[in-house]
């Protein structure tokens, strides 16, 4: 034990020196170039941002935005949470994983697909492009995963005689609900809503490509007073007023966390669900899986649609021209390259997340159980790594422009920028996923391995590792997904020769053409297919359901 | 009050149901208890009456109204849960008073009440405990009060005492019971302990993979265990398979005389306190091997080899005089096996014994 306690530091100061350098600095220097452009604080432009009507409207709007969108989602999703914590039927633990293939998937994509589903010239006849009602809808689509999976993964362990006790006791099914389960679920509820909440507020992707010029959250004038207006101070004052919104949530869930706890008897799964017994729990299942089907299905169905027609007739053509990068066209270089500029950023951003966040991770397991003052500075260490998952990407993304472009830290035109950012975004995911694991693994089975005569050695390789390999595995695979996928912060970094997928998808939308429309989509598909096999494989070699997402 | 005509319940995709042909009566203010092996459907039978499960056919009965298409919160029965499923965000009061506030009582009556059953189950003044602060005996009185709380006409219970310690459990048979006579509430008791289920019943309903393998008074279905299984249930460990002859059965240790006996194959039961060692003869007396003596503190038991049959033998424990062991192992003892111990089991495929009255 001595032998690994000297090397425990590591965990805490590489993690932290990493968050320092990409996080930390960054941000630091977007509050610094906004609000001290020429070496004097200039406070002004904050009261001028505050009090400009326009401003204040975009504030508004993502709040309010990011308020309907989460309630909107809890409502969608409970019956699917019930669905999975209460019913065994065929295909449950595969759909259980693809329930992961929205959230997974890059925010252009999710775009992209309500473009072709309810969009301009959309196979279903409606055009909601510019609406809130589409961004509502998308947002729904995209954390539906968020809220289903933390509250039915808790709903699944929730003792059900507790429910059928107060059947007994004269509550109707309703009533047995509301008084019972939903107090029950209420932690896992307000995890998963104030989680869905921040992904809302700080929307991007889905906001800039169907939210048109009335629904513009932060995040959006952020990249614009950026990358089209060039005022980088109003810019810096509006990712403060983000910043500190999302601290604000961030501080009201941690105090939550702490004043409910109560403690429950948590039963394994396979005593809580059973197959639909009674016509009207075939009637639910049957159902819920419909709507599934059509709410889930539909738009990513219509993206693989459109990539293969053209004016209603089906095509090979943007396929085709997948590996074609014509003169003066969208891109300047073909598709193909995208998806090669995609898959190598995205693996070496797995690699630096997995390596800083498996750091963190070890740390953080390691001190889970301390008291005082060590407690303390393992929560706090817990919520710092935790601010790039709350942080906005463009933020991220904004602040790498403008801060690791002089020595000694000059990337400007670096390449290692996008997976530098892609794994800053992905840290706080790797290491939500292996805490749980790393904390579960039982102090009795290194115990028993002890005593049947393994030394320390042995017992990490035979008990510890075989475990925290796998968990490692979908750390990586989640880490994948979501640089494959980052948009936000990509999209300010990206060197115009060099796109990634979804930046390319992006620009493909903002052109008019039906080739170009249709590149975007076969772009989209591949990119869908390549997030849905990562989480198809990941949920696959998962440990149980320990874990978060 | 309670009557079940062949309740049948199969779960899906189980090979066989669950529960089949179940005949059942509880009285007003009768305690039957259900004695079974862990799997053998009482828990089952119990959600069904409780309408938590639906029946694939049979009727339930509740004071003459049928409860076919019923729902749980409108049948009027209590049930109290085998880990007693008190709701962990509630308080010992509001966990009492769950089932008042469901019917609409005004907040007067339902702390009057909350009080009274707390007082009933000795835990006055519990109102605003939580939960996880309860030991495991009054988390079981905490059940107990909130399922009798709305006055069922019914009070069904599920292995109440199964997660309590031996002697916790030995005292509140006998707490359950004065209980249960001073509320004169009918109750439906399920559990896999035969002392519980011997010592709590008017009647005893044993059960043997999802139906009835006999049912009738304690007494009696501990004078005469109608089937190998049931008789296995209780305790008995000597059962001998023999074939009858004449009204005579033809044992190890000779025969035995069986009045009323078809000829055939049947099973005996021995009582062990039947088997008298040490001498003895005449009808029923043998030669029998010590194969092991076990001490049980009152007693000892000693398990008896005649040819290849083994038996078991009961001697009473001395507390004065010497402490070793009464026989040693591996020798030879004279044996009596007296005739009026020994009887048979019937067919097992028959249910028999105490009608439902």
């Amino acid at each position: 034990m001595t032998g690994r306690s000297r090397w425990a530091w590591l965990g805490f100061v590489v993690p932290l020196a990493f968050l320092g350098v990409f996080f930390v600095y960054p941000v630091g220097a977007i509050i610094v170039r906004g609000l001290r452009p020429d070496g004097r604080w200039q406070l002004g432009v904050f009261g001028d941002v505050v009090s400009d009507p326009y401003q204040r409207r975009i504030v508004w709007f993502s709040l309010w935005q990011a308020t309907v969108s989460t309630v909107l989602t809890v409502v969608v999703a409970l019956p699917v949470a019930a669905l999975f914590a209460r019913f065994e039927f065929r295909g449950r633990r595969l759909l259980w994983s693809l329930l992961l293939v929205p959230f997974v998937l890059p925010t252009v994509v999710v775009g992209a697909a309500f473009l072709a589903l309810l969009g301009p010239k959309a196979a279903t006849g409606i055009d909601l492009h510019g609406t809130i009602g589409l961004v509502l809808i998308a947002h729904v689509f995209f954390n539906l995963a968020v809220v289903v999976r933390t509250v039915g993964g808790f709903w699944g362990n929730l003792d059900p005689s507790l429910e059928d006790a107060a059947r007994t006791l004269g509550a109707s099914r309703w009533q047995a609900f509301r008084e019972v389960t939903l107090p029950l679920l209420r932690p896992a509820l307000a995890a998963a809503s104030s989680i869905v909440f921040l992904f809302c507020f700080t929307s991007f992707g889905v906001v800039l490509l169907l939210g048109g010029p009335r629904a513009r959250t932060l995040e959006v004038e952020i990249y614009d007073q950026t990358a089209r207006f060039l005022r980088l101070d109003i810019a810096a004052v509006l990712a403060i007023v983000q910043l500190v919104g999302v601290g604000l949530v961030l501080v009201v869930y941690a105090r939550y966390q702490q004043r409910r706890s109560v403690q429950q008897v948590l039963r394994p799964r396979r005593e809580v669900a059973h197959a639909p017994r009674t016509r009207g729990e075939r009637l639910f299942v049957a159902g819920v899986l419909t709507g599934m089907a059509v709410g889930l299905g539909a738009p990513l169905l219509v993206l693989v649609w459109r990539s293969f027609a053209a004016g209603g007739k089906p095509t090979l053509r943007y396929w085709q021209a997948l590996g074609a990068s014509p003169r003066g066209g969208t891109l300047f270089v073909s598709p193909l390259s995208a998806v090669a500029n995609s898959l190598a950023a995205a693996a070496v951003a797995t690699i630096v997340a997995v390596t800083i966040g498996g750091l963190a991770a070890w740390a953080l397991a390691r001190r889970g159980r301390g008291t005082g003052a060590g407690r303390a500075a393992t929560v706090s260490f817990d919520a710092v790594l935790m601010l790039p998952l709350a942080t906005s990407a463009v933020t991220v993304g904004f602040g790498f422009l403008i801060a690791l472009d002089e020595p000694p830290l000059d990337l400007r035109d670096s390449w290692w920028l996008v997976p530098l950012a892609q794994a800053t975004v992905a840290v706080p995911f790797v290491i939500r996923i292996l805490v749980p694991v790393l904390r579960s693994i039982d102090g009795q089975l290194r115990e028993a391995a002890a005593l049947l005569g393994a030394s320390p050695a042995q017992v990490w390789r035979e008990v510890d590792l075989p475990i925290v390999f796998r968990a490692l595995l979908v750390s990586a695979g989640f880490a994948f997904a979501i640089s494959m996928g980052e948009f936000g912060a990509t999209v300010f970094l990206a060197r115009p020769d060099h796109p990634t997928m979804p930046v390319a998808i992006y620009r493909f939308l903002g052109r008019p053409g039906a080739l170009n429309l249709g590149q975007g989509m076969v772009l989209a598909t591949v990119l869908m297919a390549v997030t849905a096999a990562v989480v198809v494989v990941i949920d696959r070699v998962r440990v149980g359901q320990l874990g978060e997402f | 009050m309670l009557a079940v005509r062949g309740l049948r319940v199969t779960y899906p995709h189980a090979p066989r149901p669950a529960l089949d042909a179940i005949d059942l009566v509880v009285g007003d203010g009768e305690v039957v208890t259900v004695l079974g092996p862990s799997g053998c459907g009482k828990s089952t039978l119990l959600r069904a009456v409780a309408g938590l499960v639906e029946p694939e056919s049979g009727h339930i009965e509740l004071g003459g109204r049928d409860l076919a298409g019923v729902a749980p919160h409108r049948r009027g029965i209590g049930l109290m849960f085998q880990d007693y499923a008190l709701f962990p965000h509630r308080d010992v009061g509001d966990n009492v008073a769950f089932g008042l506030r469901m019917r609409g009582d005004r907040p007067a009556a339902r702390d009057a009440r909350v009080a009274d059953l707390l007082a009933l189950v000795g835990l006055s003044g519990a109102e605003r405990r939580a939960v996880s602060t309860l030991s495991g005996g009054e988390r079981q009185r905490v059940a107990l009060a909130r399922a009798l709380a709305p006055s069922p006409d019914l009070l069904m219970l599920d292995e109440p005492l199964g997660a309590l310690d031996r002697s916790l459990r030995d005292r509140l048979v006998h707490e359950l019971a004065e209980l249960f006579a001073e509320v004169g509430v009918s109750a439906l008791y399920v559990t896999h302990d035969q002392t519980e289920a011997l010592g709590l019943g008017h009647r005893v309903v044993v059960m043997e993979a999802g139906r009835v393998a006999q049912q009738g008074p304690p007494a009696e279905v501990w004078a005469r265990p109608s089937t190998p299984f049931v008789a296995r249930f209780l305790g008995f460990t000597n059962l001998v398979d023999v074939e009858v002859r004449d009204a005579m059965a033809q044992t190890p240790w000779g025969p035995v005389p069986m009045a009323g006996s078809d000829d055939g194959s049947t099973v005996l039961l021995v009582r062990p306190e039947a088997i008298s060692l040490g001498g003895g003869t005449g009808a029923g007396s043998v030669r029998a091997t010590v194969d092991d003596v076990v001490f049980q503190g009152g007693q000892w038991r000693v398990v008896l080899r005649i040819g290849d049959l083994l038996l078991e033998a009961v001697v009473a424990g001395s507390w004065t005089g010497a402490v070793g062991p009464p026989l040693v192992t591996r020798t030879t003892v004279a044996v009596r096996i007296d005739p009026a111990g020994v009887q048979t089991l019937g067919d097992p495929a028959l249910p028999t014994g105490g009608a439902p009255r």
